[in-house]
């Protein structure tokens, strides 16, 4: 059972440390500003993401076609 | 503020949706380059006319506008899914199960699709008898202690289930012995005690011999060109396990099995979804955003968390809007004996000593850069 394929699930990508630091410089924020998501998220666990990295969300939005969201990996 | 944040990329950007539109408009139009750049132009500034201001309190816009239509809605009311009828909370009782993340909801229910190679009505209703949980209770005619040997004698209604079952009692109960006769099972148990044995028969009655664990019943109906199956009680993860269930579309109305199966953006879309979908069944035309926001703020720390007191507005950081909330004593008393200190930055705390909110105009200082 592959669960990324359900719609209810939007594309999850991490990023890499350049484009992490990017972000951040970019938006002028610390990782603890950041919306958060479990380790032991599923989605996480198939991605193999680990403490301190970013996934970058790209949503499907009714009203915007596609926004991105991104959620920093804490433990939990 | 330095120069580089007047720069801001994604204010440059229309969302992808409006460009498509725009360039749609542009091929009906014929509109040649030169007219399309300039309807873009002005889509963009009345698109930048149309978001909120920098410290605008959109929060308190957002539960207005999701509250008001709110009072509106029928109180105690039940929504019945199909001819046949599986009775679904809905109305305020559901809005409230979704705000405040209720562990489990109410009416469970799980709205299964079938993938396409098996959408049609007898492959529909193959798999929703074969989703009903049976236990050995649903599949006996008589069951009896005998005493004298201290068995539990089994009789089984259909004998083709006769293996499976005596599989099952051997496999989850310790301590005894199994033996199966033609429609019969008697289970001989090691001890003397009637007390013991009498737990022994419940704990056979109860069972799960077939079926999905959970799911207590499954109806068919078609929607459109889909046959659909809806279930009274939930099991995603097994479900999705089944060959012919689509694992695209198939998903339950309980918000925390879907963060657990599928993931907190699964969640924060469900929570959407049905949010939006109770309020539109009684004519509530709520804005997205509003609700979107609400989720957003309910997902955030990577779990689900309530609105209220256990959840978002009792995780503020603030002493004194967490008081001015709800429990006010609770929050004094302990912020008094942690020696906690309240930073005034939020609004609350701010209304309450009477200074200037860090809301609006009142979100920004001037610093005076002196000459070096």
């Amino acid at each position: 059972m592959d669960i990324t394929k359900n719609e209810l699930v939007p594309k999850h990508v991490l990023l890499n440390d350049n484009e992490k630091k990017e972000l951040l410089e970019k938006y002028r924020i610390t990782l603890r500003q950041l919306p958060r998501i479990s380790s032991n998220d599923p989605v996480i666990q198939n991605l193999g993401g680990k403490l301190g990295d970013v996934v970058k969300i790209g949503r499907k939005s009714a009203v915007a076609g596609e926004t991105v969201y991104y959620r920093v990996v804490i433990k939990g | 503020m330095s120069e580089k944040s007047q720069t801001n990329s994604h204010e440059d950007n229309l969302p992808s949706k409006l460009l498509e539109e725009v360039e749609n408009v542009g091929k009906e139009m014929r509109l040649n380059a030169e007219k399309k750049q300039k309807l873009l132009e002005e889509v963009k500034k009345v698109y930048l006319q149309g978001r909120f201001e920098p410290a605008e309190g959109i929060g308190i816009i957002a539960a207005q506008s999701i509250s008001e239509p709110a009072t509106q809605m029928t109180m105690r009311t039940y929504h019945f899914a199909g001819t046949a009828g599986i009775r679904v909370t809905y109305g305020l009782p559901r809005l409230i199960e979704i705000f405040d993340a209720k562990k489990t909801p109410e009416t469970p229910m799980m709205t299964i699709y079938l993938k396409r190679e098996s959408n049609n009505a007898t492959e529909a209703a193959k798999l929703a008898e074969f989703v009903i949980e049976k236990k050995v209770m649903n599949l006996i005619n008589r069951i009896s202690l005998n005493l004298n040997e201290n068995a539990i004698e089994i009789e089984v209604s259909d004998k083709r289930r006769v293996d499976v079952m005596q599989r099952i009692i051997k496999e989850s109960v310790k301590n005894v012995n199994v033996r199966s006769r033609e429609d019969k099972i008697s289970v001989i148990a090691k001890t003397d005690d009637v007390k013991e044995l009498q737990k022994l028969k419940e704990k056979i009655l109860m069972l799960s011999v077939t079926g999905v664990k959970g799911i207590k019943n499954a109806l068919v109906r078609k929607e459109e060109d889909d046959w659909i199956i809806n279930t009274i009680g939930t099991n995603l993860s097994d479900v999705l396990k089944i060959k012919e269930v689509d694992e695209k579309k198939t998903f339950t109305n309980d918000i925390y099995e879907i963060e657990s199966v599928l993931g907190i953006e699964a969640a924060r879309s469900v929570i959407i979804r049905e949010a939006l979908k109770t309020m539109q069944e009684q004519a509530l035309d709520v804005d997205v955003r509003y609700v979107t926001l609400v989720a957003d703020i309910m997902t955030f720390s990577g779990a689900v968390d309530s609105i209220g007191r256990y959840g978002v507005a009792g995780a503020k950081t603030s002493i004194l809007a967490r008081a001015a909330f709800e429990e006010t004593i609770k929050h004094l008393v302990k912020a008094s004996i942690r020696n906690e200190i309240d930073n005034l930055q939020g609004i609350f705390e701010n209304v309450m000593v009477g200074q200037i909110v860090p809301a609006g105009t009142g979100m920004f200082d001037l610093i005076v850069r002196s000459e070096e």
